[in-house]
């Protein structure tokens, strides 16, 4: 196998392939032959393995993990898999769980880790990597001085994608490292928010700010994200007045997003807000305040009321639905 | 019990940060340097533990070149007993795995019940030292914890993880991060200020720590080039007068957006 490329695929908490699956098997095939480690509960190995062979992983290695011990099982069988795949890098994505993983597995391996990279490719020398820093005013490139290179692969960030593959699954055993975990007494689901996109990779997003004044009239923000088939985000403000989940938080200490269109509402335009959405390729903004700073990042600002605006964008959006 | 907190000196977030585009490092002087604010409410967290029980010593620790320690300053100010501060100028433009060793070696020699760290760092982003310390010191570890509750022998809470929470659990010693959903810090009161000129400050350098000299006989992360995106320039602005819905339907309609 040319350029083996490990991927490293802990099942979600909630089951699943972990958010970013695809799109970090997208990121292998950019640089070499993508290879998964799919861990998780006996019962789903099998159905998640082949999950993965159709999103591109010409070899899946499965491995059993108790559910029970916080990171470690994962980072066992993560570390296994990098001894018998000896791959030129290793992916994992930046989920949460993802990014418990590539702590450990580096520090298992030894190897250097690339955190929150937003692309791949390969020079003379072997994979270098790319990071989008303080809030895509800068674009770094790194790599390893030698031997693998981790790598947390940041969600939404990159848009290949990889053949499916015929599955070809190796079920093994790991050996438990022993070390100490910290033990799961109760995982529960987020509530499901009807068929919007995820935040973190989706193409449009409109996201609301202190401006909406209301948890109750932050409704408006999801109107208007389901009339253009958009994702929700908020500003901080906006998490801290409870208008908002927290996982729907964009910024500097939230998500980053990079999608065709984004939406502010009554969204002032901090600096650690536009680290998270300065680098979308049309911004919209509304606010009342004509000296908002988020005008000095968009496309097209309005200055007024959201309370008119919105509702009147909505009808216009249904209108020409037709 | 001592609980350590790691906090970073960071570039302040509220004006722009500069990297030198030659060494691919944070321009120090194009921004000051204040403490990461998740790592304040990492260490108001631990203070309030402090607080409400007995015998509790609350360390801070950061590795940070010789000039941040200033910042260091205001964790003292907010309550924390001591700090100590690793510097040494062959630190500048270490790696992940450099830092987590660095840190590992000083929390090994001044000894820990409990860590606690922010989730993730506004300058590195990286959230990823929590684990790698857990590896290093072999002890558990829960990351982005919303809530939580120490025992004397144990740290519990509920973590904000991939599509919903989860509770866990870990014996001391533990290392654990936590979120902005935990309460904001405190501001340093007067007296706060003026007992934090009294209180110890340890600096540390590589010689008094455990770890590898030969930085590079282990693989690193390099930088192989930096490059700036040109500033978004302003389009279009619009004061509405009656008609700004329609007139964003249009313009989402022309750009296909709609
Ligand atoms: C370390 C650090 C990290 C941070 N991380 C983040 C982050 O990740 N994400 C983030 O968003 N922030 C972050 N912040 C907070 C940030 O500094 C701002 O406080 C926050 O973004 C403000 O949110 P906002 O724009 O909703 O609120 P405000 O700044 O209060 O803005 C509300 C806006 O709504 C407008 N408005 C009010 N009513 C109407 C109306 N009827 N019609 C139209 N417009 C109206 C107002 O004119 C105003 O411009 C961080 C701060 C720090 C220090
Ligand atoms: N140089 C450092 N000194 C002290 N603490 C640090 C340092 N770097 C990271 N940390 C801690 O680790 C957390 C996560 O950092 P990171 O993995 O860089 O995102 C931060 O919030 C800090 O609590």
């Amino acid at each position: 196998m040319t350029h083996p490329i490990l991927t490293v695929l802990p099942a979600a908490p909630g089951g699943g392939l972990p958010a970013g699956a695809a799109e970090v098997l997208g990121a292998a095939s950019e640089i070499g032959t993508p290879v998964a480690v799919v861990v998780g509960p006996a019962d789903a190995l099998a159905g998640l393995a082949e999950q993965a062979a159709s999103l591109g992983a010409t070899t899946v290695h499965t491995a059993t993990a108790d559910g029970d011990q916080l990171g470690v099982p994962a980072a066992d069988a993560a570390a296994a898999a990098v001894a018998l795949v000896q791959p030129d890098a290793v992916l994992v994505p930046a989920t949460i769980e993802g990014r418990d993983v590539a702590g450990r597995l580096a520090a298992r391996l030894r190897a250097p880790l690339a955190a929150d990279i937003v692309g791949v490719s390969r020079d003379d020398e072997g994979v270098v990597v790319r990071h989008s820093v303080y809030g895509g005013a800068y674009d770094v490139d790194s790599a390893a001085t030698f031997g693998p290179l981790v790598a947390t692969v940041r969600l939404g960030a990159i848009d290949a994608r990889a053949e499916a593959a015929t599955p070809d699954v190796h079920e093994f055993a790991v050996e438990a490292s022993g070390r100490r975990a910290a033990v799961v007494e109760g995982f529960e689901p987020a509530p499901q928010t009807s068929s919007r996109p995820d935040l973190r990779s989706a193409k449009k997003v409109v996201s609301g700010g202190r401006g909406l004044g209301s948890k109750e009239q932050f409704a408006l923000v999801e109107q208007l994200a389901d009339a253009l088939g958009a994702a929700v985000g908020a500003s901080r403000a906006a998490v801290d007045a409870g208008y908002a989940e927290q996982s729907l938080q964009v910024g500097q200490t939230g998500t980053s997003v990079s999608p065709e269109l984004y939406l502010a509402v009554g969204i002032s335009g901090a600096i650690q807000h536009r680290a998270g959405m300065q680098t979308a390729k049309t911004i919209i903004a509304i606010d009342k305040d004509a000296s908002a700073p988020i005008f000095e990042v968009a496309d097209l600002g309005v200055v007024g009321d959201l309370f008119t605006i919105v509702p009147q964008l909505i009808s216009a959006l249904e209108a020409r639905k037709g | 019990m001592k609980i350590v907190v790691l906090m970073k000196p960071v570039p302040d977030t509220w004006g722009p940060r500069v990297l030198s585009l030659e060494t691919g490092l944070a321009d120090r002087a194009a921004s000051e340097t204040v403490l990461d604010e998740i790592g304040e409410r990492a260490l108001e967290a631990a203070l309030r533990h402090a607080e409400s029980a007995s015998d509790v010593e609350v360390v801070v620790l950061t590795m940070a070149p010789e000039a941040a320690q200033s910042t260091l300053r205001k964790g003292l100010a907010m309550g924390a007993a001591s700090a100590v501060h690793v510097a040494d100028e062959r630190l500048a433009g270490a790696d992940l795995g450099r830092t987590a060793e660095v840190l590992a070696a000083a929390l090994r020699r001044g000894g820990f019940d409990l860590v606690i760290a922010g989730d993730a760092s506004t300058d590195g982003v990286g959230g990823v030292l929590v684990p790698w310390l857990a590896e290093l010191l072999d002890v558990p570890a829960i990351t982005r914890l919303e809530s939580l509750e120490i025992t004397a022998d144990a740290v519990r809470g509920t973590r904000a993880t991939d599509g919903g929470s989860m509770v866990a659990q870990a014996a001391l010693p533990a290392i654990v991060s936590i979120t902005e959903a935990l309460p904001d810090p405190r501001f340093p009161a007067l007296r706060g200020i003026m007992n934090a000129k009294k209180k110890p400050v340890e600096q540390l350098t590589l010689d008094d720590l455990e770890v590898e000299a030969d930085e590079t006989a282990s693989p690193r992360s390099i930088m192989t080039a930096v490059a700036e995106r040109p500033p978004r320039a302003a389009g279009e602005i619009i004061t509405d007068e009656g008609d700004a819905g329609e007139r964003i339907a249009a313009f989402l309609a022309d750009r296909r957006l709609a």
